[in-house]
C-alpha cells in the first residue's frame, strides 16, 4: 500500500517543484529581458527625465 | 516622512534590491528545514505516508487565499488611493497566486485518489477552490485583453473585489455544507486538532512557501516597475521620432 502511495507523494512533490521552478525561471528571464532592453535604451542616451529624483514608476 | 512617500517605486527598487538576496536565502533554508521535518515526521494513523502531501497541499491552499486577499487589498490601493505601487503589486502577484491555487488543486487530487478513491468530487471546498483558480485566470486574461495599462489595472481591481466574496466561501465551505473534504484542523475555534509532531513540520513548510511567495512577488514587482519605465521611454522616443 505504501508503495502505491509513494507514486502519489512523488507526483505531488515533483509536479509542485516543476511548476514553481518554471514560474521562478519565467520571472527571472522576464526581469533579465526587461533590464537588457532598458540598458539598450540608456546606451542610446535615452534616459528617464526624473532619473535623478524619485519617479512615480508609471 | 509619510508611509506613502516611502512606498514610491524608486525607493521600492532600492530597498527590495537589498532585501531580495537575503529573502531568497531565507526561503531556501526554511524550505529545506521544512521538508526535512516533513519527511521525518511520523506517518498519520489513518492517512499513512500520504500525509506527506499535506505539507505542501495545505500551504498552497493558504497562500492561494492569502494571495487573493492581498490582491483585494492592492485593488483598494488602485481604486481608492490610486497608488502606482498598488497596481504593480497587483499585476505581479496574480500569476503567483494562480500557481498556488493550481498546485493546491493538483496536490489535493493526488492526495484524494488514494484516500477517497477519486481525483475529484464536486464538493463545496474543491469547487470553491476551482472558482478561485478561475478568478485568478480571469484576472490574467482581463489584463492581457485591455491595451491601456491604467484601464486594465482598474478593471482587474474591480473584478478582484467582486471575486473576493469567494475567499470566505473557500474558508467556510467545510462548515456551511456537508463536504467530503475534512473540516478545518489548524485555524479553528479551540485550537489545532493535529498532533504537534505533524503540526510543526506543516508550519515550517508554510513559512517557507510564504517566504517563497514574497521573494517571487518582490522580484516580479521590480521587473514590472522597470517595464513601465521602459514603456514610458519607448513612448517618448516614438513621439520624438514623429515630431522630428
Amino acid at each position: 500500500m505504501a508503495d502505491t502511495h509513494a507514486f502519489f507523494i512523488a507526483a505531488a512533490y515533483g509536479a509542485s517543484a516543476l511548476a514553481i521552478a518554471a514560474l521562478a525561471l519565467w520571472i527571472a528571464l522576464d526581469g533579465r529581458a526587461v533590464r537588457r532592453r532598458l540598458a539598450a535604451m540608456e546606451a542610446r542616451g535615452i534616459r528617464r527625465r526624473s532619473s535623478t529624483g524619485a519617479g512615480n514608476g508609471r | 516622512m509619510a508611509l506613502m512617500d516611502l512606498a514610491n517605486p524608486t525607493r521600492f527598487l532600492a530597498l527590495s534590491g537589498r532585501v531580495l538576496p537575503w529573502l531568497a536565502a531565507a526561503t531556501a533554508v526554511t524550505l529545506a528545514i521544512g521538508f526535512l521535518l516533513a519527511f521525518r515526521a511520523p506517518a498519520d494513523y489513518q492517512q499513512g505516508e500520504t500525509v506527506r502531501i499535506m505539507y505542501i497541499h495545505v500551504p498552497f491552499a493558504w497562500l492561494a487565499m492569502l494571495g487573493y486577499s492581498l490582491l483585494a487589498l492592492s485593488s483598494l490601493g488602485i481604486l481608492v488611493w490610486r497608488h502606482p505601487l498598488a497596481d504593480v503589486a497587483h499585476k505581479a502577484l496574480a500569476p503567483i497566486g494562480a500557481l498556488f491555487a493550481f498546485l493546491c488543486l493538483v496536490t489535493g487530487s493526488l492526495w484524494g485518489r488514494p484516500m477517497w478513491g477519486t481525483y475529484w468530487v464536486w464538493d463545496a471546498r474543491l469547487t470553491s477552490m476551482l472558482v478561485l483558480l478561475l478568478l485568478y485566470l480571469g484576472l490574467l486574461a482581463l489584463r492581457s485583453a485591455i491595451d491601456d495599462p491604467n484601464q486594465a489595472g482598474r478593471a482587474a481591481a474591480v473584478l478582484t473585489l467582486v471575486g473576493f466574496i469567494n475567499v470566505p466561501i473557500v474558508k467556510f465551505s467545510v462548515d456551511w455544507w456537508n463536504t467530503l473534504h475534512q473540516p478545518a484542523s489548524v485555524f479553528r475555534m479551540g485550537g489545532p486538532s493535529i498532533h504537534s509532531s505533524l503540526l510543526w513540520p506543516l508550519f515550517a513548510t508554510a513559512l517557507g512557501f510564504t517566504l517563497l511567495m514574497l521573494t517571487l512577488h518582490l522580484a516580479a514587482m521590480r521587473t514590472e516597475i522597470l517595464r513601465r519605465r521602459l514603456r514610458v521611454l519607448e513612448a517618448r522616443t516614438a513621439a520624438e521620432a514623429v515630431h522630428a
